[in-house]
């Protein structure tokens, strides 16, 4: 589903961000990024959606060859991938239902689609009796929920989140991985970094370690491996 | 691109119109000026074009013949000089006008002191050359002069090199004029859509994020310009349809039967509020175009 062959990435300042990653992840999978703080775990997060595009080395996802992928079909790339942020990105002059609606209209689905698959998964995240709500009436939690569920809803292969947690609570970090848990369950490939030492401990799953941009350890059901 | 997204783009580019408030007031005011000045440029050329051209089709060349005793050898000199500038490729036509002819014409504009004359007409026998291109008058007459039998040859030396000079400079400093305006004009709008696009960075990058084409970003940023250049146009439109719909009520019975004469209101203000509208377009299209690629890398 994900494929890394040799990838290196440097940023147009000189720093290596990416010193040769290799990596394979397959479908369904759930796989932690963790590593200290400026080892490069969002740039191995944003060379996934083509927000970053490799130096050199390849970068295969779910089939396509991001690195002869053209710009105009960065976006049908897009389509099949959902993200969600630390910061949520959410749309203030938008209600719940429109932030997510969103995503689905600028890809031009369907109305009645659109209703159907945002209600859908506004009751998967456990949002369903809020849809009228704007997110600075919500806490940090319910935006995640809502960012998530915008991330979902075309239903992609691979969901991909930085830090999801990094704003949250203890307690709410929990219901957040009880999302991402059960978005695992239906078989999406989830690809997570996190600081979360409690999370990754408890909720044993694929742990990829990176460390100055290379991959330093790969452990299925591994644990966090640094002190907090 | 389906219907329904046509129309949220529509919705898109009204709803930041109102939003942008004064940057939009900003940017019509300056296409107004811009196109005003463009809307009477045009009709002040266009009527000059139209007035060089009335006096450029009433340019002749007179060609004096030499004077020749003997009849015959006269009637045989004229036949020959008249066949030799028809021969000519630049001309359009030759007017042959005998010396009494000549002597009346003058007794016709200055009145019968002249009449005297008419005993020993001191006059010559006289050919009317016009060119088909007025501007290749001079090269005619000189060709002519060069011919045999000529006397003299004369046209409205001077004059005729003198108001394509004149017309030639004020377009060129018009022109300049209008440039300079139409990307003071550009520029403003391509600022107020840079505007437009800061506000809405956020809801770029998260259309980006989900898979949204260049296109549907664009879009509405686009269309904005575009209801920008429209406004716009739509003052200096008023303003050059009714001034000169009324200059021309009152200039054209005082014109009557002149040889210089306005054109008319029909074709002329449908062709210049064409001009002022599509160039109204263009600007905003243009401006936004500027920032759209600039602050989207797309
Ligand atoms: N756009 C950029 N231009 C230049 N350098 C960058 C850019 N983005 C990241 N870097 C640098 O690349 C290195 C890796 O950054 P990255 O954001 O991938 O780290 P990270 O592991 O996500 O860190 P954190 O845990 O703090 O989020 C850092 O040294 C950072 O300064
Ligand atoms: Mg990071």
């Amino acid at each position: 589903m994900i494929q890394m062959n040799n990838v290196v990435k440097k940023y147009p300042n000189g720093v290596v961000a990416a010193n040769g990653i290799s990596v394979d992840i397959k479908q369904g999978e759930f796989v932690y990024v963790v590593g200290p703080s400026g080892a490069g775990k969002s740039t191995f997060i944003k060379l996934m959606y083509r927000e970053e595009k490799p130096t050199s080395g390849e970068v295969i996802i779910a089939g396509t060859n991001l690195s002869t992928l053209k710009n105009r079909q960065v976006p049908y790339l897009r389509r099949q991938l959902g993200v969600v942020f630390q910061d949520f990105k959410l749309l203030p002059r938008l209600n719940v239902y429109e932030n997510v609606a969103f995503a689905l209209e600028v890809i031009e689905e369907h109305p009645k689609t659109i209703r159907k698959q945002v209600m859908d998964v506004l009751d998967l995240v456990g949002l369903k009796h809020k849809v009228r709500m704007f997110p600075n009436e919500l806490s940090g939690g319910e935006q995640q929920r809502v960012s998530i569920a915008r991330s979902i809803v075309n239903m992609p292969k691979v969901v991909i989140a930085d830090e999801p947690t990094g704003n949250l609570d203890p307690e709410t970090s929990w219901e957040i991985m009880n999302i991402f848990e059960e978005i695992n369950a239906r078989g999406t490939t989830v690809v997570m970094a996190t600081h979360n030492r409690e999370i990754v401990n408890a909720i044993r799953k694929r742990v990829i370690a990176i460390e100055g941009g290379l991959i330093v350890r790969d452990v299925d059901g591994g644990d966090y491996g640094y002190e907090g | 691109m389906k219907g329904r997204t046509i129309k949220r783009h529509f919705r898109e580019s009204f709803k930041t119109l109102s939003r942008n408030g004064w940057m939009t007031f900003a940017s019509i005011s300056a296409v107004t000026v811009t196109l005003l000045l463009v809307g009477v440029f045009a009709i002040i050329m266009m009527n000059l074009n139209k007035v060089a051209d009335d006096i450029e089709n009433d340019v002749e060349i007179k060609v004096l013949i030499d004077i020749i005793e003997d009849p015959n050898q006269a009637k045989e000199a004229e036949d020959k000089l008249i066949s030799d500038i028809e021969k000519l490729p630049e001309v359009k036509e030759v007017k042959y006008s005998s010396k009494e002819n000549e002597l009346n014409l003058l007794i016709e504009d200055f009145g019968d002191d002249l009449s005297l004359f008419e005993q020993s007409n001191p006059l010559r026998n006289v050919l009317y050359v016009k060119a088909s291109d007025p501007q290749q008058t001079a090269k005619v007459a000189k060709k002519i002069d060069a011919l045999d039998n000529t006397y003299e040859v004369v046209y409205g030396e001077g004059k005729v090199e003198k108001l394509f000079s004149f017309l030639n400079t004020s377009r060129n400093v018009g022109l300049i004029l209008i440039v300079g305006l139409l990307f003071t004009a550009i520029f403003l709008i391509s600022n107020t859509i840079r505007i437009t696009i800061i506000a809405r960075r956020d809801e770029i990058e998260i259309m980006k994020l989900v898979g949204a084409t260049n296109a549907f970003v664009r879009i509405p940023f686009v269309l904005e310009g575009m209801w920008l250049g429209v406004l716009g146009s739509i003052i200096p439109i008023a303003v050059v349809s009714i001034v000169y719909y009324n200059v021309y009520n009152v200039l054209q019975p005082r014109l009557h039967g002149e040889l210089v004469q306005l054109l008319d209101l029909s074709p002329l203000l449908y062709q210049v509020n064409a001009l002022i509208i599509v160039l109204g377009i263009f600007i905003g299209v243009w401006g936004s175009f500027m920032s759209v690629r600039k602050f989207l890398k797309i």
